[in-house]
């Protein structure tokens, strides 16, 4: 068993379309360094200096990371890791 | 027609066609439309807009459609109230309700965007619209596709008020409520958005959808005779309305409609969801998402997409922030009512709450002209004031029984 990432759209071109894929248990960034030799450029999307980039949510078993350790968060095997996009540009206000 | 050059990267400035996406490839940064204003110079002028009908596509040329507009043709240009008595009892000399509890036809600022949503998914061939709401865009998105002949998926936070569920259901979508606050619905959704070719109104027809709000900034400045009111008050909650005001002011400037631009802009939220006031307040442009936790449902957003702009607007503009708390809230609704006859949601609570506060420490000045952004109505959140209104004197039927009465009122 591993860790499942779901991939979005913008970044399923990376992943030969592929909507989910694997990963290594560790910290959030090592997993992101790790899936990036596997999909070369994944990492520069989703992360700058070893840091999530800011329109990037991630969340763990649903979990927004920001409410947990953030990139250093720690993963372990059958945990699922979500990235989404922020939602930006627009709203819901009211 | 047509006056978009394209999409663009608010962040790394990349450009894009115009297609239903809505995050750069490259750095996931959120996709604005673009405008050809040098274009839009030439034809866009006062005496123009002022012989349109009076709804939101008077100002069509800053809208992000091709062709003509399809949805919401009695949306928008809603009321600016001057509001005397109210601005005698919180200190100002000149303040304004911007009044979008009368937007047509479901009530909120919601139709503004949904309109120029709608149009937009129309002009790009979609036949399903959906949407991830805490309640008024439900309402918008299911009214607008009902008229435009729409199949309507709409997802919302299972622990909505039921009136607001209700007020949903009579327009015949597929309503799905979810377990979890409105950020589990709006990821849930962004997922099923991958999955479904549908035009999700506040995902994939986002940089269009957003657009709507300008609508609001440029009546604004229509009805005060071609000028940016000197302070104005929004509510948060993703803090769209609040940058696509001040683009709308912006706008109006490059395009030669107004020759200033000095207003200061206020972000208004509820203390148990103020992720962007408290921003704000710390001095700092990282929005730090938290658990909402207060009564005013249609601002909680505790991850608000667009917050990051929104601080920089602020600052940019010489504003400030507040934050107020459940009780403030309630105490606003019912001033606003007594004294202009205005019921707004629990986010025009917010709104006025926020800006007494804001005159009270001195960052809106007894002489700013000021407009307050009211964007929902109270007929929607009437659960709200349960136990703290006054009771109806029950009476007999009966002349006795009603002198009874008004001997204890007085009179």
């Amino acid at each position: 068993m591993a860790v499942k990432v779901k991939i979005p759209v913008p970044l399923q071109r990376l992943t030969q379309g592929k909507e989910e894929v694997e990963g290594a248990a560790g910290s959030i960034i090592a997993l992101v360094n790790d899936l990036d030799k596997l999909y070369p450029g994944l990492a520069e999307r989703i992360s700058e200096d070893g840091k999530l980039r800011r329109f990037v949510n991630v969340y763990v078993n649903e979990e927004d990371v920001r409410f947990l350790k953030n990139e250093e968060t720690e993963v372990k095997d059958g945990d699922e890791v979500s990235i989404v996009p922020a939602i930006a540009g627009g709203s819901v206000a009211s | 027609m047509g006056f978009v050059k394209g999409l663009k990267c608010r962040e790394c400035g990349r450009e894009y066609p115009v297609e239903p996406i809505y995050v750069c490839e490259f750095c996931f940064g959120p996709l604005e439309v673009a405008y050809d204003y040098e274009k839009i110079k030439n034809v866009l002028t006062r005496e123009q807009i002022l012989s349109r009908p009076q709804n939101l596509w008077r100002y069509r040329e800053l809208m992000p459609i091709d062709g003509e507009p399809t949805c919401g043709l009695y949306s928008g240009f809603t009321p600016l109230v001057r509001a005397d008595k109210l601005a005698e009892q919180i200190g100002l000399k000149e303040l304004y309700i911007k009044d979008d509890t009368v937007t047509h036809p479901t009530l909120s600022f919601k139709d503004r965007v949904v309109a120029v949503a709608l149009t937009k998914a129309k002009e790009f061939g979609f036949d399903t619209v959906a949407c991830a709401s805490t309640g008024n865009l439900a309402h918008s998105v299911s009214a607008h596709g009902a008229a435009a002949g729409l199949k309507r998926f709409i997802f919302i936070p299972a622990s909505l008020e039921r009136s607001k569920i209700v007020a949903s259901l009579a327009y015949g979508p597929n309503l799905i409520a979810v377990d979890g606050n409105y950020d589990d619905v709006n990821r849930l959704c962004s997922e099923v958005a991958n999955k479904y070719k549908w035009a999700f109104v506040n995902i994939n027809i986002r940089p269009f959808y957003a657009e709507g709000s300008k609508t609001q900034g440029y009546e604004i400045v229509e009805q005060l005779d071609w000028k940016t009111p000197d302070a104005v008050v929004v509510p948060c909650a993703s803090g769209s309305l609040l940058t696509k005001i001040w683009k709308s002011f912006k706008e109006m400037k490059e395009i030669g409609l107004i020759d200033q631009l000095n207003c200061k802009v206020f972000s208004a939220q509820a203390t148990g969801c103020s992720p962007i006031v408290a921003a704000i307040k710390e001095g700092v442009d990282v929005i730090k998402p938290v658990k909402p936790n207060t009564i005013a449902k249609s601002l909680a957003i505790g991850n608000p997409a667009d917050g990051y702009y929104a601080t920089k607007v602020i600052k940019d503009s010489g504003g400030f922030g507040a934050d107020v708390s459940d009780p403030e809230i309630i105490d606003a609704i019912k001033l606003l009512a007594a004294t202009e006859g205005i019921f707004a949601e629990t986010a025009g609570g917010v709104t006025l709450a926020s800006a007494i506060k804001l005159i009270k420490s001195g960052h809106i000045k007894r002489d700013d002209r000021t407009v307050l952004c009211i964007t929902g109505n109270g007929m929607k959140t009437k659960e709200a004031l349960t136990g703290h209104t006054g009771e109806p004197h029950h009476i007999s039927a009966n002349m006795k029984s009603f002198e009874e009465v008004m001997a204890k009122i007085g009179s």
